[in-house]
């Protein structure tokens, strides 16, 4: 099993060079919202081990609200973000990343304020690098060569069914033993390859353990403290909550119509939103706390398809900025964004509230994770004010569904596995 | 404790569907001359939702787009407080998308509705037979020409309760919580077909016990007294209470080219020419449904529409009598909550959790009571049966629906359900294939084919219908905002 990995190179942009960076990043696309693949600067298409890719510009519209707290506006940089999912170790794929779009890269860092013709790009880049405090990848294990050949596989086997009719009036294990035998044909033939998976890296098998062992380990430890501090925890929570102001007005039209240009090109979509954490070390506290642990569940529990009981989430990544200030939250997420939204709202608001509700003018909450996003036109404008024009956004396999990897990685299975019971069997059959 | 809805301040097409009135137009006009298109309104006789003692022999509905209601002078800080989707109108480039209205469907093309082609007021005429030309005459009154610019005039046809593919039509249709008892709060386990006010009307809460967002005005507003307060906030004036959006598309159906498509698949038998058909729509062509009845009743289901709506789909999880992608399977999956067999506390909290899913398609559709549609839908177009359709001779003329919903809010409901089930290729898990009768068969990046229909056998593989044509083409549409009879008034009164 090969796992997944990521990257986000950060850099302030350079003053007043804003504008033409995003004009740089625009020429990447065919049109605005569909990247060209291929595209002269990263020809994403090229890197065979990514998912998904994004160059997004950090400029947070909603900086004025901290004056909600009485507290004065703060200024940041502008920021470039370039992030990156993909199969198999960090440094191997920046290095085969740099290596083959160097040129196209430092046109892009150009723009950046520490960047110098002279600069070691590779050594730059992993300088700039910023680690998620959680990341969540949809089937850990699952990598671009296994979703190409899968998908492959399917489409050669819907079309032998397609162009068989007789497979329709054929008992269940004759149509099976057609189709493995097709299957093994065609392999033979090269047309089709299922490639087995790599071993799992002895490295990675022995942090993951360690991780997944130490987390309650510590948890165990703290747990007197933590119950100790129950009371006082509630105590302050519930001072806040009933106090913090809620900033989710109507959003700018302008502002929503710059969004909605970028999106539903393809069945999946990008989603980049970024806001700052609520003054105060308590909030900055409870939200690393709480993304540690969400990171736990994401790397040992909702490794397998469903993010609790979301399963159009690809990749997503929520990742501090500014000394734990700010956050940045990026996802790739099957649907459009009105049905995202509403697995939110309606699936996964408990956790949702956890995280988010630490962010200056989230809906109120009520005991961490109750209301906040039940309020549902509340919620969904705080959503798109603080969410991003995603300038690039590169998706390795446009039209498949996490859903439709899942399929093909069960129909697959299914080849393996001759002795299924009837059931078994016709539930593999109707997969195609 | 919820104040009694007031009928006669409603509109009459929210509470029926003037089924009686057996003939109907709908014209859509261009504002002419402001101060004369209010006095017509201030005249006009609206039709409310009062329950009269016989039935009405006409009725009148009148709605708006925006810049409909920004010609009557409704000023800007009040327009701003309509939904996004209203205010930048159904043919917003991204919304077209959403909608699957490309390719021959797309907004350039249609008759009305595209670009520089919106209507300001949409005018709904209902009669019973051989009566629509006196009421019309009579509802136009002395202002009417100088008032309007007559963009078009709908004429819509009596097809005998049956859309012109020859299905029975308006089989299904949520009941509205008109006493205000239904509880919306916490997970509901149950499919349930009562729906909370406010998804269809605004000013009332709604299936997340809010109030959608609606125009609220400043008590000192011109006119603002002829308002209502808000239930929320009692200090405003509400615009949109007792009010809400309508949803008008103009369908065309290729009545010929949908059964003639069928007979070559049956091979030109009769028998199962209608039975691939009654696959495709998911309910038998007199509206039966293809599954059996739920042994218990669904709450919001007259006993009298129990034999047409009292089942789920929970009793057909592999989709072998009713496919996955069966129209109605996607415009209204009947599901709650959470999956079925979360009754008990664990494994409801198993489920909420994420855990309790085993199976591919477990727990993938959203909860159906966020996403329901009010049709009021109306024929247009000569009667063709199928044996006509199939038969040569040449079809002169045009068939179709205008395609009318009421929400309370367009993007939720029905852009959601347009979007995200009717539409989508990826619509249950599926793919390679989007609605059997809705699809616009236009290529999907990634995906090579979309055309497909499949039906799921109890043996073997699927039975599949491969390259099925484009049967429905868009014609023309608009958002309209239908007011309460009281914001009707004060829209006559504005200037």
């Amino acid at each position: 099993m090969t796992p997944q990995s990521n990257f986000m190179v950060l850099a302030s942009v350079a003053a007043g060079r804003t504008d033409d960076l995003r004009r740089l990043l625009a020429s990447m696309n065919r049109r605005p919202g569909v990247v060209d693949p291929q595209n002269p600067l990263v020809p994403f298409a090229q890197l065979p081990r990514l998912h998904f890719a994004r160059i997004v510009v950090l400029e947070d519209r909603t900086l004025n609200d901290i004056t909600a707290y009485k507290l004065p506006r703060v200024s940041y940089p502008t920021y470039l973000a370039f992030l990156g999912d993909f199969d198999g170790s960090f440094d191997s794929f920046l290095a085969s990343m740099v290596n083959r779009t160097e040129e196209g890269l430092r046109r892009i860092f150009s723009y950046c304020e520490d960047f110098t013709p002279t600069t070691n790009l590779l050594a730059w880049m992993k300088s700039h690098n910023v680690r998620p405090a959680t990341i969540y990848v949809n089937w850990i294990g699952r990598t671009t060569q296994q979703v190409r050949e899968e998908e492959a596989l399917r489409q050669a086997m819907e079309k032998f069914i397609r162009d068989a009719p007789s497979l329709r009036i054929m008992p269940s294990r004759q149509i099976y033993d057609k189709l493995t035998k097709f299957v093994k044909e065609e392999q033979r033939a090269g047309r089709i390859t299922l490639t087995p998976p790599e071993p799992t890296p002895l490295g990675w098998r022995v942090l993951n353990f360690l991780h997944l062992a130490g987390v309650p380990l510590i948890l165990l430890a703290l747990s007197p403290f933590l119950l100790l501090y129950l009371p006082f925890f509630l105590f302050q929570l519930r001072r806040r909550e009933t106090s913090d102001p809620e900033i989710a007005p109507r959003i700018d039209p302008g502002h929503a119509r710059q969004l909605a240009d970028l999106e539903d090109h393809d069945i999946a979509n990008q989603f980049s939103a970024m806001g700052s954490v609520k003054p105060g070390l308590f909030r900055r506290w409870i939200l690393a706390f709480f993304l540690w642990v969400v990171n736990y569940t994401t790397r040992h529990i909702y490794n397998r398809g469903r993010l609790a009981r979301v399963t159009t989430i690809h990749f997503a990544r929520w990742v501090f900025l500014d000394g734990k200030k700010r956050l940045l939250f990026a996802s790739n997420y099957d649907g459009s964004l009105e049905s995202y939204m509403d697995d939110f709202i309606n699936k996964v608001a408990l956790g949702l509230n956890l995280v988010f509700s630490n962010g200056i003018g989230y809906p109120t909450t009520n005991w961490l994770i109750l209301d906040g996003a039940k309020d549902e036109q509340k919620f969904k404008y705080y959503i798109r004010r603080h969410e991003l024009a995603t300038e690039v956004w590169y998706n390795a396999f446009p039209g498949v569904s996490n859903l439709d990897m899942k399929r093909n990685m069960l129909i697959r299975q299914g080849l393996d596995h001759p002795y299924m019971t009837d059931s078994e069997l016709q539930e593999w059959l109707q997969l195609l | 404790m919820s104040v009694p809805v007031d009928f006669n301040d409603i509109q009459g097409l929210v509470r029926f569907g003037h089924g009686k009135l057996t003939e109907a137009s709908f014209w859509l006009l261009n504002v002419r001359d402001p101060s004369a298109a209010r006095s017509w309104l201030a005249s006009a006789p609206v039709s409310s939702a009062i329950e009269l003692d016989g039935p009405p022999k006409t009725a009148l509905q009148v709605a708006f787009t925006r810049d409909g209601l920004q010609s009557l002078g409704v000023p800007d800080e009040v327009l701003t407080g309509f939904s996004d989707e209203f205010l930048s109108g159904m043919t917003e480039e991204s919304r077209s998308r959403r909608l699957g209205d490309a390719g021959v469907s797309a907004p350039e093309y249609w008759r009305w509705g595209g670009p520089g082609k919106v209507p300001h007021v949409l005018v709904m005429l209902y009669a019973q037979t051989g009566q629509l030309t006196d009421w019309t005459q009579n509802v136009k009154g002395p202002h009417w020409n100088s008032a309007f610019q007559v963009l078009d005039c709908l004429l819509t046809s009596n097809l005998q309760n049956v859309e012109p593919f020859g299905f029975a039509d308006g089989v299904s249709q949520p009941t509205l919580d008109w006493e205000r008892q239904r509880s919306v709060h916490g997970d509901q386990l149950a499919y349930s077909n009562l729906v909370a006010l406010g998804e269809f009307l605004l000013g009332y809460p709604n299936e997340y016990g809010k109030y959608t967002d609606r125009p609220l005005l400043d008590p000192v507003q011109p006119s603002s007294a002829l308002l209502p307060f808000a239930e929320d906030f009692t200090h405003k004036r509400d615009l949109g209470r007792n009010g809400t959006y309508l949803v008008l598309r103009q369908l065309q159906q290729d009545v010929r080219g949908f059964w003639r498509f069928l007979d070559k698949q049956a091979n030109s038998d009769p028998e199962a020419r209608q039975n691939l058909a009654e696959r495709m729509v998911g309910r038998r062509i007199n509206g039966d449904p293809l599954l059996p009845l739920n042994p218990q009743p669904i709450a919001g289901i007259d006993p009298s529409d129990a034999a047409q709506n009292q089942f789920t789909y929970d009793s057909d999880a592999a989709a072998t009598r009713c496919a996955f992608g069966a129209h109605i399977r996607r415009a209204n999956p009947r599901n709650a909550d959470l999956p079925s067999g979360s009754s008990d506390l664990i494994a409801k909290l198993l489920h909420t959790l994420g855990f309790g899913s085993k199976k591919f398609r477990d727990d993938i559709i959203a909860s159906t009571r966020f996403h329901r549609l009010l049709r009021r839908g109306r024929e247009y177009g000569p009667g063709l049966s199928p044996q006509q359709a199939v038969a040569d001779g040449s079809d002169t003329g045009e068939h179709g629906i205008y395609f009318i919903c009421l929400a309370a809010n367009i993007s939720r409901q029905f852009e959601f359900v347009q979007n995200a089930w009717v539409m989508s290729t990826k619509f249950n898990a599926m793919t390679e294939e989007s609605d059997p009768l809705l699809g616009n068969r236009q290529p999907v990046l990634g995906c090579p084919i979309v055309d497909t229909f499949s039906m799921p056998q109890e043996m073997g593989v699927c039975r599949r219908i491969p390259e099925m044509p484009q049967f429905i083409t868009m014609r023309g549409g608009a958002y309209f905002f239908l007011p309460s009879l009281r914001a009707l008034r004060y829209l006559a009164a504005l200037g």
